[in-house]
This record gives structure tokens, C-alpha cells and sequence, in this order.
């Protein structure tokens, strides 16, 4: 996993609540293989036009959100599936950071483990970065895990929440199986007295 | 006297191996279940070097990418080289790492969250994962049942285990008896217009009330199915007498001095007297109507006696944008009363709304009565298609003019290709009316199964009451 320190750099505001994971990536590309460009089915079905040419209407598809890097979206960002498709074609399309309100669930759980930091921030605080980056469209905003701070285009810093240990495991960029194999032993003497009491469960 | 604990709690501190911190546990994963999808994670289980550390814990099913026509004909029947494909890797899989596998040709075959509960996997008390959001479903029968993704399912194939942080607990009361007409799909669309697609957003919902304990657990399991939809982690129902008798004898349950043994164990898992939860909602099952979604989220549910509302009534921007865009999407004219709105197509399934009670219930509404639009039923297991064919549902179905179709995820995202064209209205029994859920373009108004049945009659979104 590509660890996560500190990243300066252009934001986009998606003005949008909800944004399900269908949305982000439409359930007809699951069945492709991991490998290929995933990015290119980002927001497929309101990214491109019937005809497959780029619909401008769409923020992304503004010149100046080539070097897109950070998304600030509204509340509940990628509810729904638990499709990791959904984190996969946004690290591809370079998204190194979402910035939202609240998260779905298992998706906030899943960008962890693709080194994509989701960040939560209050509503008003998420809705004011959004304001900024209409008004400076292409401005920059500063995502650093190791002070756990967001920097806005306006230079304000604003905190934000991390568990500990996911923001220790993203900093380090560290795979799970082996922090739980470390456990090994516990792991074992737990199954020998469980499946001891319970021999149907083994 | 003992601390008075959730049955979350409970279930929660049985199978935590480490504590990390205070909110941080290693948990122990009793059953794990697979799909077509799960293809990622045993690719890069493959890539590592790694094998299945438990296999005889996990359970492997085909269901999204299934056709539900031509299945006589197995694999051969499949047209689509790409699923083809998706159904042998999962096939492979599971041979290469001795997974049981319920495959296409399987009687036991199904959804994944229909067959685990039906073959008695699911148990009370057990920790159950799957690599597949509605996996709260299995959380009917007092398991705590979580969805994950690749990266975490990957994980439990080569540990048994999962880190996790504990969730916030929510107890949603619904007291009362329901009416005539109303079902668990409609308790649950209720809720979720409640507190909302985020409402339960880091929680693990228990259900409770003299309503919950009324429904069977084919209708707990529809509510504990779209907890997801209300943003919880999980969503459960203590285990009772109805949860012991569906149980009894089912193929993977406990027998003989097990089951004894089991259901003493069972019997200490419901909520204490006096056990607290981080939030609790209510509501009066008495007050509850058939519910219809109108727009792109399944939050947007109004009880079908209602209009399409209006944005311009809302005050905060952000869900008024939100509003705006979902009727663009669906095509609708707020003040259009619900059942003046026009339907293309009807479709009856899913992990949802696809159990033997769903298709009775539909049944019960087409007997006698044609249908009007394309309509077709996928049954949530192959062995509830046989045991609907052997109650004689299927004719009722077919007589209506309904599809009598194989089982799968169908057209619920109609991965499988069941898709319903750009720009028809779908009345379903699934659980979500994303954009583009059922087929790009494609407009769907979530409903119960006896609901769907009655809007394939008139055309229209219908009370089934009146009918
Ligand atoms: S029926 Fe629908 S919700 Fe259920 S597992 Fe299949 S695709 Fe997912």
C-alpha cells in the first residue's frame, strides 16, 4: 500500500450528497479485471456523454482539474456497495484524499486500505472548502495525516479525526494480514478453547 | 448482579482475540461468505502466496452474475463469455482452496444471504462477513453480520480474523401491530425515510418491539437486509422461538446434543433489561402505510398515498440540489400524486424481497389478475423456486403473465445482464434506486413484493390495499 504523509494539491468541490458507489463506478465494469486503467470508469455514467465523448458539464472534465488530486464532496460519500472498485478507480484516476462530512461505512473502511484518506470535517467547514474552491476554481488545499490538519485555499487550518491505528498503518503504508498474523499465538489459543466449546462452529 | 450488556455486546466481546486500544479488536469471523465478486480478493490471496486458512469456514455461492433463463443448460446455457468467466474463477477458487461451493448447477444455489440463513450457516451469536454490503441481512437470525470489501475479505481468507472498531449501537423500537397490506419492506423504507440513507452511519442497529418479534425471519430478514441503506455497519434481531424453529434441522445447523447445547447458549444472547444503547428511535408500526420510493435514494420513501414532493419546499441547498437532480433522473413532477406515476416494468427477487414469503405474498395479489407490463420473478434460492413449483406459486405467476425466472441477484444490479432499458420505470422489490442501479438510464421505485405485484396489475404505483 502507497503510504500517506502530506499531500499539497488541486482540489475538486463534487456538490453532491449521497454519492453512491454505483455512481462512482456503474456495476456493468466490476466484472473487469483489476489491473486495467480503472480510473477511466471514475463516474462513468455522468463523466462521459452516450457517445463516449466527455460530457463538460462535469467538474472533473474542466482542464483545470487535470492534476485533480482531492475531492470535497458532501455528506455520506460512497454509501451504498461495498464495491472496493469504488476506491480503486479513484486512487487509479489519481484521487489521493476525499474530504466529506460523513462517509459510507464500508467504503471509508476500504479507501484505508488503498492508502486514500478519507477526511472527515463538519458540515459547515466542508461546505465553506467547497465555496472557496468555486470561487478560485483549480486552487489548492493541503491534506497532512501526520499533523491530522486540512489547509484551505484561504490559508485556514481545520483539524481532523483519525483512528490512531489507521492513521499509523496509512502513514507507514502497512498491510493488515501481517499485523494480524502477529498474533498468531492469540489467534490459535482463542480457536483451540472456542471451537473447544462450540465444535459445530469449526 | 451483572452489568446488563446489548446482544451486540455480547456477541461483540466473544469474539474478540486482541484489544487494541479501546476501540480496536481483533474479532474471530465464525462464517465467511463468497461470491462471483469475490474474485479480487482471492486473486490477490493468490499473488501473495497465501492460502485459505480456514476453509471449512467459508461458503461459496453463485449469485450476481447468474442468468436466470437457460440455467437447464448450467454453464454451457451461459451466452456472455465474460460471465463465463466470472462463474469459473469463482468455481476454481473455491476448488483450489476446498471452499464448499453452491455453483450454478447446485439445488442449493441462491443468494448468498438467502442461502447462508436457509441452510442454517447463519446462527445465532456468530460473527458472520461477506465480501457484499446486504450481508447485514444474516443479522435476522441475532448474528452480527458485517459487508467488506476486497482488501478485508482478503484478509479474512488468510486469518479467520478482522480488525475492527466497534461500533456505536442504535436500538430502532417498532412498536404496534402493522396493518392489513403492510409488510417488513415497508417497516424498513419507513425507517430509513426516518433517520435517513446516513442515519445509522458507525452504528450496529438492533430491532426490537412487539413488531419485529411479530415478523417471521424471512421479514427480518428484509429489514436487517437494507440496514445498509439506513449507513449501519450491521443490523440484528435478538434470536427467539421463531428464530430456533427456522433453524431446526436445516442442513448446516447443530444437531443432536449440539443443538441443545447451541440453543442453551442462544437463549442468553437477547439484550438485558436495562442494557443501553448509544441511540434510540421508535416507531408505531399502527401508523405505517405501504411505502414507495419516488426518487434516487432509498431515503426518498413516502407512504404511496403521498405526492411527489416538491424541492423548492426545502430549505438547505445541498438537499434541494439533491432533490432537483433526483427527479430529473426519474422523470418526475413534484404534486404528481404516487399512484398517477406510470410503470414500465415489474420485477419480484433478491436478497431483499426474493424469500418464499415475498413470492406467497406477491402470489396472494396476482391470483385470478393479468398483469399489464413486462413483469418477471428471479426466486432468492433454487430450492425456494422448488418449494414455490411444488405450493403451485409458479403457476399463479405464469398465469398472470409474469416470467417465472432461475435464481440470482437478477436485475437487482443486473450484473448478470438483466438489465431494465434507459429510461423505463421499474417497480422492485430490491433495495436500492441509485442511478443507474438496474441498468444505465434505468428509473426504479422500491416497493414491497405484494406492492409490485399490484403496480405490474394497474401500470401504475397502486395501493395494494385498494386493489
Ligand atoms: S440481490 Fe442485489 S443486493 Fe442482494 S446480493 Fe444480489 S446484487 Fe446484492
Amino acid at each position: 500500500m502507497k503510504p500517506f504523509t502530506k499531500i499539497t494539491a488541486v482540489a475538486a468541490p463534487i456538490d453532491m450528497a449521497n454519492v453512491d458507489t454505483d455512481k462512482i463506478v456503474p456495476a456493468r465494469f466490476l466484472r473487469k479485471a483489476r489491473g486495467a486503467d480503472y480510473g477511466k470508469y471514475l463516474f462513468h455514467d455522468i463523466r462521459y456523454n452516450a457517445d463516449g465523448s466527455d460530457n463538460p458539464g462535469f467538474i472533473l472534465n474542466q482542464a483545470r482539474y487535470r492534476n485533480v488530486q482531492i475531492l470535497v464532496a458532501g455528506d455520506n460519500f460512497g454509501c451504498g456497495s461495498s464495491r472496493e472498485s469504488a476506491v480503486w478507480v479513484l486512487t487509479d484516476y489519481g484521487i489521493r484524499s476525499v474530504i466529506a462530512p460523513s462517509f459510507g461505512d464500508i467504503h471509508y473502511g476500504n479507501a484505508l486500505q488503498n492508502g486514500l484518506l478519507p477526511v472527515r470535517l463538519p458540515d459547515a467547514t466542508v461546505k465553506k472548502l467547497r465555496q472557496q474552491l468555486h470561487e478560485q476554481p483549480g486552487a489548492l488545499i493541503t491534506v497532512d495525516l501526520e499533523s491530522q490538519t486540512v489547509t484551505g485555499p484561504d490559508g485556514a487550518v481545520c483539524p481532523f479525526d483519525i483512528d490512531p491505528s489507521n492513521r499509523e498503518k496509512l502513514l507507514k503504508g502497512l498491510d493488515d494480514i501481517s499485523l494480524v498474523l502477529q498474533n498468531i499465538e492469540a489467534i490459535e489459543a482463542y480457536e483451540k478453547r472456542y471451537h473447544g466449546e462450540l465444535p459445530w462452529l469449526a | 448482579m451483572n452489568t446488563p450488556h446489548t446482544l451486540f455486546e455480547k456477541i461483540w466481546r466473544r469474539h474478540v482475540i486482541v484489544q487494541r486500544g479501546d476501540s480496536d479488536a481483533l474479532l474471530h469471523v465464525d462464517r465467511n461468505f463468497v461470491h462471483e465478486g469475490s474474485m479480487f480478493a482471492f486473486g490477490a490471496l493468490a499473488k501473495e502466496g497465501r492460502n485459505v486458512r480456514k476453509p471449512r469456514q467459508t461458503f461459496a455461492v453463485a449469485d450476481h452474475y447468474v442468468p436466470t433463463l437457460n440455467r437447464e443448460r448450467g454453464m454451457a446455457g451461459i451466452a456472455d463469455p465474460e460471465v463465463r468467466n466470472m462463474l469459473e474463477l469463482l468455481e476454481n477458487n473455491a476448488r483450489a482452496n476446498d471452499v464448499v461451493h453452491f455453483g450454478i448447477d447446485d439445488p442449493r444455489q441462491g443468494i448468498v444471504h438467502v442461502v447462508g440463513p436457509e441452510l442454517g450457516i447463519t446462527q445465532p451469536g456468530l460473527i458472520v462477513t461477506c465480501g457484499d454490503s446486504h450481508t447485514s441481512t444474516h443479522g435476522a437470525l441475532g448474528a452480527l453480520a458485517v459487508g467488506i470489501g476486497a482488501s478485508h475479505l482478503k484478509q479474512i481468507l488468510a486469518t479467520q480474523c478482522l480488525w475492527q472498531k466497534k461500533p456505536k449501537t442504535l436500538r430502532i423500537t417498532v412498536d404496534g401491530a402493522l396493518g392489513p397490506g403492510v409488510s417488513a419492506k415497508d417497516v424498513i423504507l419507513a425507517i430509513i425515510a426516518k433517520i435517513g440513507t446516513a442515519g445509522g452511519t458507525g452504528h450496529a442497529i438492533e430491532y426490537a418491539g412487539a413488531a419485529m418479534r411479530a415478523l417471521s425471519i424471512e421479514g427480518r430478514m428484509t429489514v436487517c437486509n437494507m440496514s445498509i441503506e439506513a449507513g449501519a455497519r450491521a443490523g440484528m434481531v435478538a434470536p427467539d422461538d421463531t428464530t430456533f424453529e427456522y433453524l431446526h434441522g436445516r442442513e448446516y445447523a447443530p444437531r443432536g446434543a449440539h443443538w441443545d447445547q447451541a440453543l442453551a447458549l442462544w437463549r442468553t444472547l437477547p439484550t438485558d433489561e436495562g442494557a443501553t444503547f448509544d441511540r434510540e428511535v421508535t416507531l408505531d408500526a399502527r401508523a405505517l402505510e405501504p411505502m414507495v420510493t419516488w426518487g434516487t435514494s432509498p431515503e426518498d420513501a413516502l407512504p404511496v398515498s403521498a405526492a411527489v414532493p416538491d424541492p423548492a419546499s426545502v430549505s438547505d441547498a445541498d438537499r434541494r440540489a439533491r432533490m432537483e437532480q433526483a427527479l430529473r433522473y426519474t422523470g418526475l413532477t413534484p404534486g404528481t400524486p404516487l399512484q398517477q406515476v406510470k410503470i414500465d416494468r415489474a420485477f419480484i427477487g433478491t436478497c431483499t424481497n426474493g424469500r418464499i414469503e415475498d413470492l406467497r405474498a406477491a402470489a396472494a395479489v396476482l391470483k385470478g389478475r393479468k398483469v399489464t407490463v413486462p413483469s418477471w420473478v428471479s426466486p432468492g434460492s433454487t430450492t425456494i423456486k422448488r418449494q414455490a413449483e411444488a405450493e403451485g406459486l409458479d403457476r399463479i405467476f405464469r398465469e398472470a403473465g409474469f416470467d417465472w425466472r432461475a435464481s440470482g441477484c437478477s436485475s437487482c444490479a443486473s450484473m448478470n445482464g438483466d438489465i431494465v432499458p434507459a429510461g423505463e420505470r421499474c417497480a422492485s422489490t430490491s433495495n436500492r434506486n441509485f442511478e443507474g442501479r438496474q441498468g444505465k438510464g434505468s428509473r426504479t421505485h422500491l416497493m414491497s413484493p405484494a406492492m409490485v405485484a399490484a403496480a405490474a396489475v394497474t401500470g401504475r404505483i397502486t395501493d395494494v390495499r385498494k386493489l
